[in-house]
C-alpha cells in the first residue's frame, strides 16, 4: 500500500491491561481507516485490525506497544489510534 | 451431602433444584469435504459468520438497554471476533486442506482459547470463555440446530455448569435462576461481573463437580462464602433458610437507611461522605444518602490523555460533580500520582528505585508548577458554584504546605486580576498520610481548615509495609497500635486548634478531621473512630449503608469506651479481635 508511514509508542496504563473491551474499541476505530495498522510488542508484530491477535499480545499495564500505520489515510489515523490504544478503562 | 469450595463472586444465598448445563455439547458431524466443495464451504462459512455477527450485534442492543452500554460492549467485541480477519484466514487455510467449516472453526478457536488460557495474567486467561461463546455462535449458524437454552426455562433452578459464557449469563432470567455455580472462571471474568450486576448469587472456580451430579439434586449456593453444597442434609438446609431470611431483612434495613441521618443513638451527628474517582459516581453517593463527597480523586483526568488536561477539562469534570451534588460539599484532592504513572510526561524521569518514597503526588506538583496551577485555577473557578474544598495530598512537611498555599494565593491573585469569580474563603485542607505529618499535626493545623487522614498510605508508611506485597501484608493493618496512636494524636491536635488559640485566628476556629482511607469503610473500625473523636468519615459509596447502620446502632459513650480500651492494647491482633468483638455485640451482621 502506498502512502505515509507513521509510528507511535504507547504505554498501556489501564489497570487490567489491553483486554477485550479496549481492543474492540481500537479495532472498530482501525476498521474506519484504509491504512494498514500494525501493533508490536517487542519483536511480536500483529495486525492491528485483528482483535484475536491483539488479545494474544497480552499487554498488561506498563507494556509498551509500537503502533505503525501505513497507507493513504495514515496521517489522519495515527493520532486517534494512538489515543484509543492509550485509553484507560478503570472500572472493569 | 457434599461441600465444594470455590470463589465467591456475587453475594447471597440460594437453595433450589440443580440444572446442569453441558457447554461442551456441540458435536462436529463431519471433518472432511471433497476437494471440489471448498468454494461452497467457504461461502457457507462466510454466510454463517455474517449471521453470527449480526446476532451478536442484536444481542448488544438488547443488553445495552437491559443492563447498560458497558455490558453490551462485550457483544460488540464478539461481533468483531466473529469476523476477525486473522481468524478467517486460519479457517480458510483449514478448508483448503479439505476440512469442513465446522471443524475449521472449532479447531482454530480452541487453539486460540488454549493459547489465551496459558497466558500468565488472570484477566486475559478468563477471556477464553468469550472465544467458546463465539465458537458456539458460529456453530449454531453452521449446524442450524437449536440447543436447549437457558432462556427457555419454565421453573426456577440453580444453574451448574463447567463455565457459563457471557451470553449464557446475560440470558439468565433472575426470576427463574436462583444462583449459579461453575467449575471454572475467575473473579475478573465477565460472568462474575454480570452475575453481580444481575444480583444472582454466584460461585465460580469450584473445580470438577459436575460428574458427581445426577438430574434433580437439590443444591445450595452460598455466594458470601464461596461454597456449593450438593444434597444438603436437613440441618444444613434449615440453617441456610434462616441465613436467607437474615440477609433479606438486613438488606431491606440498609435500603431504608438512605434518608436517615448518620447519627448515633445518643444524638451525635456524623458526616458520612463518599469517595469518588469519576463525576458519574456522585450518583452512587446520592443514591445512598451521602452527606457529600469527602474525597474526589482527580488522577483519572490525567491518565487517559495524550496531553495533560487543560483548565476547561478540569472545570467540566468539577462542574459535573457539583451539578449532581447540589449544595453538598465536595473535597477535591489535587493530583496524587507518581512520576512513573504518567504515560504522557514529556520529560522522562529517571527510574526510581523506590517510587512510593520518591517524586510523587504533591512533590511532583511542586516541581511541575504549570500543571499544578492549571488544576488550582479550575478548582477555584468551580468554587464559585458550590461547596468546593481543596485538599493537598502527601504533605510531609510544613514547608510543603506553605508552598502549596503560596501557589494557591498566586493563582487567586491571577483570577482576581482577570475578574474571574471564585470563593475567596475556599477551605484548604491537607491529607495526613505520612507519619511526619501526623507527628506535626499541631503545627499543620494552624495553617489549614481541615485534615483528612489517608489511612492507606499512613499504614503503609508507618509500618513500612506494602500491602500488595503478600510476604509482608500481615504487617499492614489499620488496627496496629502505632496507627491508632497517630490517628488519636492528629484528632487531638485538630481539637486543640478549636479552642481559643494564640495564632490570631480567633476563638471560633475549628479544624475538621475526617478519615478517608479504607479503614473508614470497614465496620469494625467505626466505633473506634467515633470514640477517637472523628465526626466525619468518607467511604466507598457501597460501604455507606453499612457504616451508617453501625453509627445508628452505637452510642458515643460506648464508642469512647471502645477507643479508650483499644488504645491500651499492645498488638494489632488484640486490637482487631477486640474491635471485632465489640462490633459483633451491637451488630453481628456486619462482622465477618
Amino acid at each position: 500500500m502506498t502512502g505515509d508511514t507513521h509510528r507511535r509508542t504507547v504505554t498501556i496504563t489501564s489497570p487490567h491491561g489491553l483486554h477485550l473491551r479496549p481492543i474492540s474499541q481500537f479495532v472498530e476505530l482501525a476498521n474506519q481507516y484504509q491504512c494498514d495498522v500494525s501493533v508490536s510488542k517487542g519483536p511480536q508484530r500483529v495486525n492491528g485490525k485483528s482483535a484475536i491477535n491483539l488479545l494474544g499480545l497480552a499487554a498488561t499495564p506498563g507494556t509498551q506497544l509500537d503502533l505503525e500505520v501505513t497507507g493513504p489515510d495514515a496521517t489522519q489515523a495515527i493520532d486517534p489510534l494512538a489515543e484509543a490504544l492509550a485509553r484507560v478503562f478503570p472500572d472493569d | 451431602m457434599e461441600i465444594k469450595r470455590g470463589i465467591a463472586v456475587s453475594p447471597g444465598v440460594a437453595i433450589g433444584p440443580a440444572l446442569v448445563v453441558d457447554t461442551e455439547g456441540y458435536r462436529i458431524p463431519q471433518r472432511f469435504i471433497d476437494r471440489g466443495q471448498r468454494g461452497d464451504e467457504r461461502a457457507r462459512l462466510r454466510a454463517a459468520l455474517a449471521a453470527a455477527a449480526k446476532e451478536a450485534q442484536a444481542r448488544q442492543d438488547t443488553i445495552n438497554q437491559k443492563l447498560g452500554k458497558q455490558y453490551g460492549a462485550i457483544f460488540a467485541a464478539h461481533a468483531l471476533l466473529i469476523e476477525d480477519p486473522e481468524l478467517i484466514r486460519e479457517y480458510d487455510a483449514l478448508i483448503d486442506k479439505n476440512h469442513t467449516a465446522e471443524y475449521a472453526v472449532s479447531q482454530v478457536i480452541r487453539r486460540h482459547a488454549k493459547a489465551l488460557e496459558s497466558l500468565v495474567s488472570a484477566q486475559f486467561s478468563t477471556r477464553s470463555a468469550d472465544l467458546f461463546d463465539i465458537e458456539k455462535a458460529i456453530l449454531r449458524q453452521l449446524l442450524g440446530s437449536k440447543s436447549e437454552e437457558l432462556k427457555h426455562l419454565k421453573e426456577p433452578v440453580i444453574v451448574l455448569a463447567h463455565d457459563l459464557t457471557p451470553s449464557e449469563t446475560a440470558a439468565l432470567d433472575p426470576k427463574l435462576v436462583y444462583a449459579f455455580a461453575t467449575e471454572s472462571g475467575g473473579r475478573a471474568s465477565h460472568t462474575a461481573i454480570m452475575a453481580g450486576m444481575l444480583e444472582i448469587p454466584a460461585v465460580v472456580g469450584l473445580g470438577r463437580f459436575l460428574t458427581d451430579l445426577s438430574g434433580a439434586d437439590e443444591v445450595i449456593v452460598d455466594g458470601n462464602r464461596g461454597v456449593l453444597i450438593i444434597d444438603p442434609d436437613e440441618e444444613t438446609r434449615e440453617h441456610y433458610i434462616e441465613t436467607q431470611q437474615t440477609i433479606g431483612t438486613f438488606l431491606r434495613e440498609l435500603g431504608e437507611l438512605r434518608d436517615l441521618p448518620a447519627e448515633t443513638k445518643d444524638g451525635v451527628r456524623v458526616q458520612l461522605m463518599g469517595n469518588i474517582e469519576f463525576p458519574q459516581e456522585v450518583q452512587h453517593c446520592q443514591d445512598r444518602g451521602a452527606d457529600g463527597v469527602g474525597l474526589y480523586r482527580t488522577e483519572f483526568l490525567y491518565l487517559n490523555k495524550t496531553a495533560d488536561p487543560d483548565e476547561g477539562e478540569h472545570v467540566d469534570a468539577y462542574m459535573a460533580v457539583l451539578r449532581s451534588l447540589g449544595s453538598k460539599p465536595v473535597v477535591i484532592r489535587t493530583l496524587d500520582l507518581g512520576a512513573d504513572k504518567f504515560a504522557n510526561r514529556v520529560e522522562k524521569h529517571n527510574e526510581e528505585r523506590n517510587p512510593s518514597l520518591g517524586l510523587r503526588s504533591i512533590r511532583l506538583c511542586l516541581r511541575s508548577l504549570a500543571l499544578f496551577k492549571t488544576q488550582l485555577r479550575a478548582i477555584l473557578r468551580a468554587s464559585a458554584y458550590g461547596d468546593v474544598r481543596i485538599m493537598f495530598p502527601m504533605i510531609s512537611t510544613l514547608m510543603e504546605l506553605r508552598q502549596c498555599k503560596l501557589i494557591l494565593a498566586e493563582v487567586k491573585e491571577d483570577l482576581e486580576e482577570e475578574n474571574i469569580a471564585f470563593n475567596r474563603k475556599l477551605p484548604v485542607g491537607t491529607m495526613i498520610e505520612v507519619p511526619s505529618a501526623a507527628l506535626m499535626a499541631r503545627e499543620l493545623a494552624r495553617e489549614v481548615d481541615f485534615f483528612s487522614i489517608g489511612t492507606n498510605d499512613l499504614i503503609q508508611y508507618t509500618l513500612a509495609a506494602d500491602r500488595t506485597n503478600e510476604t509482608v501484608a500481615n504487617l499492614y493493618t489499620a488496627g496496629d497500635p502505632a496507627v491508632l496512636r497517630l490517628i488519636a494524636q492528629v484528632v487531638a491536635a485538630a481539637q486543640a486548634q478549636a479552642s481559643p488559640g494564640d495564632n490570631g485566628a480567633g476563638p471560633q476556629r475549628t479544624v475538621e478531621v475526617s478519615v478517608c482511607g479504607e479503614m473508614s469503610g470497614d465496620p469494625i473500625y467505626t466505633l473506634l473512630l467515633l470514640g477517637l473523636g472523628l465526626r466525619q468519615l468518607s467511604v466507598a459509596p457501597q460501604n455507606i449503608p453499612e457504616i451508617k447502620k453501625v453509627i445508628r446502632t452505637a452510642t458515643l459513650t460506648e464508642a469512647k469506651d471502645v477507643a479508650a480500651a483499644a488504645l491500651k492494647l499492645d498488638t494489632a491482633r488484640d486490637v482487631n479481635n477486640y474491635l471485632r468483638d465489640r462490633t459483633r455485640r451491637i451488630l453481628p451482621e456486619v462482622v465477618s
